[in-house]
């Protein structure tokens, strides 16, 4: 057996075993993902792996010039299995129908930390980019060879090398034929600069649209193997209880049924669905809840404020404690300031509510080499899933492979692998292959929520009409995008991580969204405190370029301010800047002043993340976080107490629907000169403050609480001063 | 007990519990995964089945009482080798991302433009109002549905 760094994936000599001759491009990064920088998240290498010599991606050209990409990414609907194989196809000088990607799955795969953060299109984009490029220089070589030529008088394009002087050409399969060649990257390798692209650049339709639109695709929930076993999890009654008693002898003696109990771990597996549900319905169980008495939705942000997290916080947390980042000498310049304002605002905690909820298929394998285990899963990071059920089935992560087919969607909700390691347990102990689907209220009581958060904010704004001072402080929401665009000559920034009652983790754009909400708010009251335009206010105190423009363009789009103001309708605005992309999205908003109810009448969004990959596709993605805002900036919220979700299903936690959608008009900023960074994220991030500032202009209530209007505006108002 | 279905123009003799539902027997007995789970309270659309014309979500309805009503999936729409005018509007538009409630919205578009061959945008949000797209792509779903309206204006396609 080959012995591996532990986080690594397929190894390059059982790789070429498995696809044969051809060419093979690797890229070799010594320090590869440097770890520590990109930890934003959860899923930390531990500290004593020194990668020796990591491969982050490949890419593998047959004898008939298919070329095919391997990359531990996963889509989810992003729509990366287009953009990614686009940029392969501009740098090998390809046609599209020659590209495919292999994604997550830990055999075929080089190690990826998971696909979340925006990274697929900086990262992954150009480390493909690179390894296309390499591959081409080394066809165009072995052309040279070939026909003894000078490589320099070559040119490539549709998968073949010609020499336009003595008019031949040749295919790259043809190049490879019967061939085992490697070659690792250079780092020096050119790639087509934005300018010049053809393929990339283009809003090329999506891969795989025909398998979507008649059901073919297979998510992972739609899986079926000979023998399948399916099994169902017994949940507590509340959040932290343990099993008291178990008493399975009723389900134990229905045909058929296994099952299992280890510790707090029961399940049963059954031939057929409602088999196992109806042993699971005859499972008779008592449960000790936990103890103490946890904070309810109605009283968490008192609890929050006062519950620091203790000093080593678990997984799926985002970041840790941060010491407060400080400029200046705020205490003075908010003294000093002539203008002045105070102000506390929340955000409650979201659930992600992906449409597949979380699935798993494992099949358990013997032969001579041992036990398999293999794990087909919806989830953001195969490696660290594939960990996940080692450690939990007690087998060496070789053993086992997490497969991640083309998901239902995660929105950095899926970043764990619950149902893989319940489906690989109850595989491992039944020896039959065991699909566990959860159900939507197992998905709203056991997966884990976008954090609830308070943020203080005191800022101090001089007769100038520049903001001098400004003071920040988030309890538990997270500290992403914490820190102010403004160039704020005295400040102070603090994130103060809370003992959360709920599971919290990763939601796009992280807390971004709180921030933003926060900071945009409280700019767009300091620009009504001295009386200033808000467009004109933040041009006036933003010294990017890129993000004065987008702010710039998005209120050109708009038409800003319009003439829609009070008597129930009102505009805002808010910008920002997370992850290398820049974001200004105009709301107009109409307030029933009889029952509260908000409609976001429209939204116009200008956004730069550099060089576009893919403009219809961007497009998509925009628009769609705009519309999950929504959500967020208006009526989501989970309601819990006594340890209980109370709101655990779809009729009672509302998700915008069509009728909640505005006209929506988005701006792109193509910068070709600039690198191509993701757009996942921080398009959802404007859009709260946006409306907030939308409904004061509509009604003079400023509303600080997300969601802003859960039962119409009134009740939101109450709260949110409180 | 045993039952009998039509399902995309095909009898299906099947053994249910009383307790299953439509989209169970569609899933797990005949195979036909196109039709998603997706809340198991008719909320979301995932599920949408076509049971005579209208449109329903089969995560509510026993098994049982779709014997004698012909059912269609997303997978009977095609003819003939051909899509759907829905299935090639939604690719047009490409008006999905992770493209898991897209079945779901397909058939409730289908069973719009039957009713109501030239639907206003309105018309389109009402009807597709108990399906959920969670990334959002609505706007786009919309055009879809009158980019299929309008391609199958005077053709008497089923």
């Amino acid at each position: 057996m080959i012995t591996r760094d532990r986080t690594a994936g397929a190894s390059r000599r059982e790789f070429l075993k498995m696809v044969g001759g051809g060419l093979l491009v690797v890229l070799v990064t010594r320090d590869a993902f440097a770890a520590p920088a990109l930890g934003l998240t959860e899923g930390r290498r531990p500290d004593n792996q020194q990668l020796p010599e990591a491969v982050s991606a490949w890419l593998h050209i047959d004898e008939h010039g298919a070329v095919t990409v391997f990359t531990g990414k996963v889509e989810f609907g992003q729509g990366i299995r287009t953009s990614l194989a686009q940029e392969v196809a501009e740098e090998l000088r390809v046609p599209m129908s020659s590209v495919s990607l292999v994604m997550g799955d830990t055999m075929l795969t080089p190690f990826d930390m998971g696909t979340f953060g925006s990274r697929s299109t900086p990262q992954m984009g150009t480390q493909l980019r690179r390894v296309a490029a390499t591959a081409r220089e080394r066809l165009v070589a072995l052309a040279a060879d070939h026909w003894h030529t000078d490589a320099s008088s070559l040119t490539t394009a549709g998968g073949r090398v010609t020499d336009p002087h003595r008019r031949r050409s040749i295919g790259y399969g043809e190049l490879t034929a019967g061939r085992t060649i490697t070659e690792n990257v250079r780092d020096d390798v050119a790639l087509t600069p934005a300018a010049q692209w053809t393929v990339a650049g283009t809003s090329t339709p999506r891969v795989g649209a025909h398998d979507l639109v008649t059901g073919r695709h297979q998510y992972t929930s739609d899986m079926r193997v000979p023998d399948m076993r399916y099994a169902k999890v017994l949940r507590p009654p509340s959040i932290g209880a343990t099993l008291a008693s178990l008493d399975a002898g009723a389900a134990e003696s229905m045909p058929d049924v296994v099952v299992t109990h280890d510790g707090d771990f029961v399940a049963v597996t059954a031939p057929s669905a409602p088999a196992a549900a109806k042993a699971l319905g005859a499972l008779r169980a008592t449960w000790t809840p936990a103890p103490g008495a946890p904070p309810s939705s109605r009283d968490i942000y008192d609890y929050l404020r006062h519950t620091p997290a203790a000093a080593a916080s678990g997984g799926g947390r985002e970041g840790g404690p941060s010491e407060p980042f400080v400029r200046g000498d705020v205490a003075a310049a908010l003294a000093a300031a002539p203008h002045r304002l105070t102000h506390t605002y929340t955000v409650a905690y979201i659930a992600h509510v992906p449409l597949e909820p979380r699935a798993a298929l494992a099949q358990y394998t013997s032969d001579a080499g041992g036990d398999r285990i293999t794990v087909w899963t919806g989830t953001q990071r195969p490696f660290a899933v594939r960990d996940q059920v080692a450690e939990a089935v007690g087998m060496p992560n070789d053993r086992v492979r997490v497969i991640v087919p083309d998901t239902g969607s995660g929105y950095g909700g899926k970043h764990t692998g619950e149902a893989a390691v319940e489906a690989a347990r109850l595989a491992k102990q039944t020896r039959r292959p065991v699909k566990v689907v959860w159900t939507r209220e197992e998905e709203f009581r056991w997966a884990y929520f976008r954090p609830a958060g308070v943020i203080d904010v005191d800022a101090g704004v001089g007769a100038d009409g520049i903001i001098s001072a400004w003071t920040f402080d988030n309890y538990n929401s997270g500290p992403a995008a914490i820190r102010p665009p403004y160039p704020i000559a005295n400040q102070r920034v603090t994130f103060h991580p809370s003992d959360s009652p709920l599971r919290q983790g990763s939601y796009r754009a992280l807390a971004a969204t709180a921030n933003h909400f926060a900071r945009e708010s409280h700019v767009s009251e300091l620009a009504h405190m001295v009386d200033i335009d808000p467009v004109a206010f933040r041009l006036k105190n933003l010294d990017d370029p890129r993000l004065r423009d987008v702010v710039q363009k998005a209120a050109d789009r708009f038409g800003w301010p319009g003439t829609n103001h009070g008597s129930g309708r009102g505009v805002g605005i808010a910008c920002g800047f997370e992850k290398g992309g820049y974001v200004a999205t105009c709301a107009e908003v109409s307030v029933d002043k009889g029952s509260g109810d908000v409609r976001i009448v429209r939204a116009v969004t200008a956004f730069d993340c550099g060089a576009i990959v893919n403009p219809n596709g961007l497009r998509n993605q925009i628009a769609g976080a705009l519309v999950q805002g929504v959500g967020g900036a208006l009526f989501e919220a989970i309601e819990f107490d006594h340890a209980v979700v109370r709101n655990a299903h779809l009729a009672a936690y509302r998700v915008p629907r069509f009728s909640d959608v505005p006209a929506i008009d988005v701006v792109l900023v193509d910068r070709r000169d600039q690198p191509s960074m993701g757009a996942g994220e921080v398009p959802i991030m404007a859009l709260a403050p946006a409306v907030a500032a939308a409904i004061f202009d509509a009604t003079e209530m400023r509303v600080r609480a997300l969601p802003m209007a859960p039962d119409g505006l009134k009740v939101a108002a109450a709260a949110g001063s409180r | 007990m045993r039952i009998e279905i039509q399902v995309n123009g095909h009898r299906h003799t099947v053994d249910v519990d009383p307790s299953q539902t439509l989209l169970e027997v569609l899933r797990d007995e005949l195979g036909l995964t196109g039709t998603k789970y997706g809340c198991g309270e008719g909320r979301c659309g995932a599920c949408t089945v076509l049971m005579g014309s209208h449109a329903v979500a089969s995560c509510t309805i026993p098994a049982q009482s779709a014997v004698g009503a012909p059912i269609t999936t997303i997978e009977g729409l095609e003819h003939d080798g051909h899509l759907h005018p829905v299935q090639d509007a939604f690719i047009a538009e490409e008006a999905f991302q992770c493209a898991y409630c897209t079945s779901g919205m397909i058939m409730a578009s289908v069973a719009l433009l039957r009713a109501t061959p030239e639907p206003t945008a309105d018309d389109i949000a009402r009807a597709l109002e108990t399906n959920v797209c969670r990334c959002g792509t609505y706007p786009r779903i919309v055009a879809a549905v009158r980019r299929a309206a309008a391609s199958v204006s005077g053709d008497q396609r089923p």
